[in-house]
């Protein structure tokens, strides 16, 4: 471990490349329990784990998180509604000082609760769509998910909660619905939020059928220059940046610096996209808690040092887009210090080619998916995302006999 | 996006008093702060310690031109930090103080 002696004054980006003494934007996610079973899964969650931290242990890391002046949360999951102790964490936080945006699917978010969260300030909420329509939507996040969601957010916007956002993750069969994505979330009163997919958890297994292709990269990059100031993005869409004009917000790789990730069982990834041994920097029930594990961990020091080498940085757009996103790099199998596998400019799709033809792509060992059927589960492409247990020995393998067509669903 | 009708409560003059807004947490870092509101739910940042210490200054003192001057902000830099001070204003991270 090498440490760079950080400059004095600059740019923001290069003071942000040496990590901040706390994150500016921390992923929390509360458990792996969730009611679905999307195909595109960030984190495979599914089942709870034993080792959840308990709501004391939740509530002593919001005290530390009030301390560190983390001035607001994004919690996740899983699906953190399922908690039965997440309408309490969520007042603890806020009577701490620490603001909370929780991603739902919507399945808790009945008339009582709109109003409760409508009533409740320094509190944001996501509702999660990854399709304008219940076809588009339901294939990768199960049946009915799509009229979960549209309720929820009917009960929202007749409670009169404010500044509800629709969460949408960018895929090859959404990318073209981007207008129709803006018509429903306008006609809730919400804004839109998007986000890049990446091929982390669950999403490893779909990502060669659902990554944007480049020409939708490229409509996006023009989408987002049209319409950027009415959408949010999490900044996550930098690596389109090398296409042109910069997007606007905070061109850069987080993970480490400005972002990380607490998980249900208290372990400290470097980003939400990451959960995998080699970013995990420690856990919040070690001495010094998360603190210590944001300012002192040897993992977090790494990531904190600007990239000097590499492929990347003889490139001439390496400025704008720094290399893009450290997360789907890692899980395509591609160096590090490489192109991004959508980079562009096109060096991701050599560098996908050229992959060793033995190469596995490294792949999280935590796992939570449900092992059993799910009810309305996602039927992407007609092939079921989780094979039914019975028939894993099976000649009959992958031939679920309650699949329907997508269409139909 | 609305513009404000009528005289314009966060357009900024350095000849009145003002202070960091109350809904507003300021957090250190080694290159100045984040600058939280509670209020707008906007995240902003100092990109100077000097900075910093001015925006704390400022309730302590008349008016935000006597801050500058109090905290050693020389001439050269004066036009850069009321343009800072000026988009702090805009997006209601420091607020015009009643009482000077």
């Amino acid at each position: 471990m090498t440490t760079v002696e950080r400059p004095v004054g600059g740019r923001l980006v290069d003071q942000f490349e040496y990590g901040l003494d706390a994150p500016i934007c921390l992923t929390w996610e509360l458990t792996y329990a969730c009611n679905l079973a999307c195909v595109h899964c960030l984190s495979s969650s599914g089942r709870r784990d034993p080792r959840e931290l308990s709501t004391a242990e939740a509530e002593r890391v919001i005290d530390e998180l009030q301390r560190m002046q983390v001035f607001y949360v994004n919690v996740g999951g899983g699906e953190p509604t399922v908690r039965p102790d997440f309408w309490h964490l969520l007042d603890y936080a806020i009577g701490h000082d620490v603001g909370v945006k929780f991603s739902t699917n919507g399945i808790k978010l009945d008339r009582a609760r709109a109003q409760q969260l409508a009533r409740t300030d320094y509190v944001d909420v996501q509702i999660s769509l990854d399709g304008a329509t219940a076809e588009v939507n339901d294939a990768v996040r199960g049946t009915g998910s799509f009229a979960t969601a549209t309720r929820a957010l009917e009960n929202l916007a007749e409670a009169g909660m404010k500044d509800v956002k629709v969460s949408v993750v960018v895929t090859r069969e959404n990318a073209g619905q981007l207008d129709e994505f803006k018509a429903l979330t306008d006609r809730y009163g919400a804004q839109l939020r998007i986000t890049r997919f990446r091929p982390s958890g669950r999403g490893a297994d779909v990502w060669d059928r659902l990554h944007p292709t480049q020409q939708q990269q490229r409509e996006l990059y023009a989408w987002l220059l049209a319409n950027g100031d009415q959408v949010l993005t999490g900044d996550s869409f930098f690596h389109l940046s090398a296409l042109g004009e910069a997007l606007p917000g905070l061109n850069l790789c987080g993970a480490g610096r400005v972002v990380c990730l607490i998980d249900p069982v208290g372990d400290v990834y470097a980003c939400p996209f990451a959960i995998h041994e080699n970013f995990l920097a420690g856990n919040v029930r070690d001495e010094g808690g998360f603190q210590r594990v944001w300012q002192q961990s040897e993992l977090f020091a790494d990531l904190r040092n600007p990239q000097t080498g590499g492929a990347c940085t003889k490139c001439a757009h390496f400025d704008a887009c720094r290399g893009g996103c450290m997360a789907a790099k890692f899980f395509t199998g591609l160096p590090l210090d490489g192109p991004d596998p959508e980079c562009v400019q096109g060096y991701g799709e050599t560098a996908l080619a050229a992959r060793d033809r033995e190469l596995v792509p490294p792949r999280s060992h935590i796992d939570h998916s449900h092992t059993g059927p799910v009810r309305g589960q996602p039927t992407l492409l007609g092939i079921p995302s989780i094979p039914v247990k019975i028939c894993d020995e099976s000649p009959l393998a992958g031939l679920d006999p309650r699949w329907r067509p997508p269409s139909e669903g | 996006m609305t513009a404000p009708t009528g005289p314009d409560p966060v357009a900024f003059d350095p000849s009145l008093p003002w202070q960091k807004a109350r809904s507003v947490a300021l957090r250190p870092e080694p290159f100045g702060a984040l600058v939280y509101s509670f209020g707008t739910r906007k995240l902003s940042f100092l990109k100077s310690r000097q900075l910093v210490a001015v925006v704390t200054a400022l309730s302590d003192h008349p008016t935000a031109a006597a801050t500058l001057v109090a905290c050693g902000v020389t001439e050269a830099q004066r036009p850069a930090y009321v343009k800072a001070l000026a988009d702090l204003a805009r997006s209601q991270m420091i607020e015009r103080r009643e009482t000077p």
